[in-house]
């Protein structure tokens, strides 16, 4: 299953990033060289194994949905980076060209 | 290492013999003794000298106390990728350069009710992702005995703030490996508990069922102390276990007589230096001296774990790491529209080694490739957990292993990706398998230390403990010559 340049630039607008040429081309032989060692796991009769979900005897506990978990020490302002009356502001969609612009 | 252990500085803060300016202002000329700044060892991320000295001022109402606090008056140092209020959280990344976390982990508030100071962050591979401490915004850190090596990783900066007899104890956190290898790599022992023995609320997420927060130590004494403080059930984390929490430092006490250590093959291999076999076989013998009794066993799908780990790791990390975008906090980018400044966020913000995870972990969740990656490394996963299950049940206490396959190499020495992923050989099964594992040094080869790791059961601290006291003490000056 070789990673292609077009595989590469598929999985890198899933994942939100943008590549270069360069850096693109590049992770095509970093991912097909990491991938090999990858393919030892085919090989392994996995048949009527189930797969790991949770770790040890605790299973996967959810916390109820209830508020947040603590109040914060310190208000949006200070760590995001625009905001406007306690909302986040992001940049406009290109499909919403009349909206205002952040 | 010169600094005082926790015990002592404990009982000198509590009779007033020694105050906590002191310990802090010692701790302070330490970091200039041994050049821990950014053009030396470059160990700490952020360290702000004047907050530490009127923290310490604040810390008198603990000394009034009839039973003094567990951890009181002892710099504790913390990795950058676990929340404080009054230091930056940067995770060893550009993406949250100067970033203020909102709320404090649960660890940092146990430590801090406990007495201790918490010592400033310290530096790491971005996003705990790397096992050299090479891969951070802010440079590598080096190795504070031999300072042309790695300190390992991703936990580099707080091994070397406890090698380098800054403080006694400092936090780590361990997805495959990070903090029993740096700890091996600089002569000092690290532990990563059982999954669910200590809360993650507050350690910034790169895989969710394999993270857990961990601690170092000058000392076995040291590590088993800091342990004890931070472990425990936390309502803000629902993976955290509502098991009592054992004085884990009452395991000295107790003796290893009669019980079984494990000594897995797979561990073993013929390809391992043999000089690194010679210090484990040096160590199965004084535990045979202490009573133990040694078993050859096998745990036959540990060489999966390394293509199992780096399937399931980048994975989850590509969920967690989604989060980074420029919209809740750290860097923005601007480019065109919301979609082009996620993605000059992301690309502006990441460094190589996450940028490679992420694609990694995105291609083996993408239609197509899941069930060939994903969900058939997770169906091998269930066969490496079902190892140890097996080998526990059949009546072995602990296993003993070599925690690395070599000592601290050279900074620079290794820039391929999946060569720089085997230093987790003998670490990352613990972590798939969720069990507790710890390193403590056994040895040195041409001068570098050496680590030897014992493996336990699910919430088997308590008995992993006893046998590293034993072993501390039966090795004595050998572990570090």
């Amino acid at each position: 299953m070789a990673v292609t340049i077009d595989d590469v630039r598929h999985v890198a607008a899933l994942a939100r990033l943008g590549l270069s040429d360069e850096r693109a081309a590049a992770l095509v032989q970093e991912m097909n060289t990491i991938l090999a060692h990858m393919d030892a796991l085919s090989a392994v009769d996995t048949a009527g194994v189930d797969a790991v979900a949770g770790v040890g005897a605790g299973g996967l506990p959810v916390r109820s949905d209830k508020g947040p978990p603590i109040p914060l020490a310190r208000g949006l302002d200070a760590f995001a980076p625009s905001t406007r009356d306690g909302f986040l502001l992001v940049p406009r969609l290109s499909t919403h060209d009349t909206a205002e612009d952040a | 290492m010169s600094t005082s252990s926790i015990s002592d500085l404990r009982a000198h803060t509590h009779t007033g013999t020694v105050g906590v300016h002191d310990t802090v202002a010692g701790a302070l000329e330490r970091v200039k003794a041994v050049k821990a700044g950014r053009d030396g060892l470059n160990i700490f991320v952020s360290l702000d000298e004047k907050h530490l000295r009127t923290h310490a001022d604040a810390c008198g109402p603990l000394l009034s106390h009839a039973e003094p606090s567990s951890l009181l008056g002892v710099p504790v140092a913390i990795k950058d990728n676990i929340a404080t209020l009054h230091h930056p959280t940067t995770c060893g990344s550009r993406i949250l350069e100067g970033y203020r976390s909102p709320y404090e982990a649960t660890v940092v508030r146990r430590l801090r009710e406990a007495g201790a100071v918490p010592f400033g962050k310290t530096n790491m591979d971005e996003f705990a992702m790397g096992s050299s401490t090479e891969h951070s915004a802010y440079g590598p850190t080096r190795n504070p005995l031999a300072p042309d090596r790695v300190p390992g990783g991703s936990s580099g900066g707080s091994a070397a703030a406890v090698a380098a007899g800054i403080v006694p104890a400092a936090l780590g956190s361990e997805t495959g490996g990070s903090v029993r290898q740096p700890a091996a790599f600089c002569g000092i022992v690290g532990v990563k508990p059982t999954y669910g023995r200590v809360s993650r609320f507050g350690l910034v997420a790169f895989a969710s069922s394999l993270d857990q927060v961990g601690v170092f130590g000058a000392t076995v004494d040291d590590a088993a102390r800091t342990m004890h403080v931070i472990a425990g059930r936390d309502p803000l984390d629902s993976t955290s276990a509502d098991l009592p929490v054992p004085e884990y430092h009452r395991a000295s006490e107790r003796s290893i007589r009669g019980l079984v250590v494990g000594r897995p093959k797979e561990y073993f291999p013929e390809s391992l230096d043999p000089r690194i076999r010679a210090r484990c076989d040096a160590s199965f013998e004084k535990l045979r001296e202490n009573g133990a009794e040694i078993r050859d066993v096998s745990l036959p799908h540990t060489e999966l774990a390394i293509p199992v780990y780096y399937i399931v790791a980048p994975a989850e990390a590509s969920s967690n790491l989604a989060r980074f975008d420029g919209v809740r906090y750290g860097l923005r980018v601007q480019g065109d529209g919301l979609r082009g400044m996620y993605e000059a966020t992301r690309s502006g913000g990441f460094g190589a080694e996450v940028t490679r995870r992420i694609m990694i972990g995105t291609y083996v969740l993408s239609a197509g490739y899941y069930d060939a990656y994903y969900r058939k490394a997770q169906q091998v996963r269930t066969l490496i957990t079902g190892d140890f299950a097996k080998v526990f049940a059949s009546g072995v206490d602990v296993l003993f292993t070599p925690t690395t396959p070599t000592p601290a190499f050279p900074i620079g020495a290794i820039s391929d990706p999946y060569e720089m992923y085997l230093s987790d050989i003998f670490t990352a099964t613990a972590n798939l398998a969720g069990v507790p594992a710890m390193s403590q040094p056994i040895g040195r080869v041409d001068g570098l230390p050496i680590g030897g790791q014992f493996i336990a059961p699910h919430f088997g601290e308590d008995t992993m403990f006893s046998f590293a006291y034993a072993l501390e003490r039966a090795l004595g000056a050998e572990a570090w010559s």
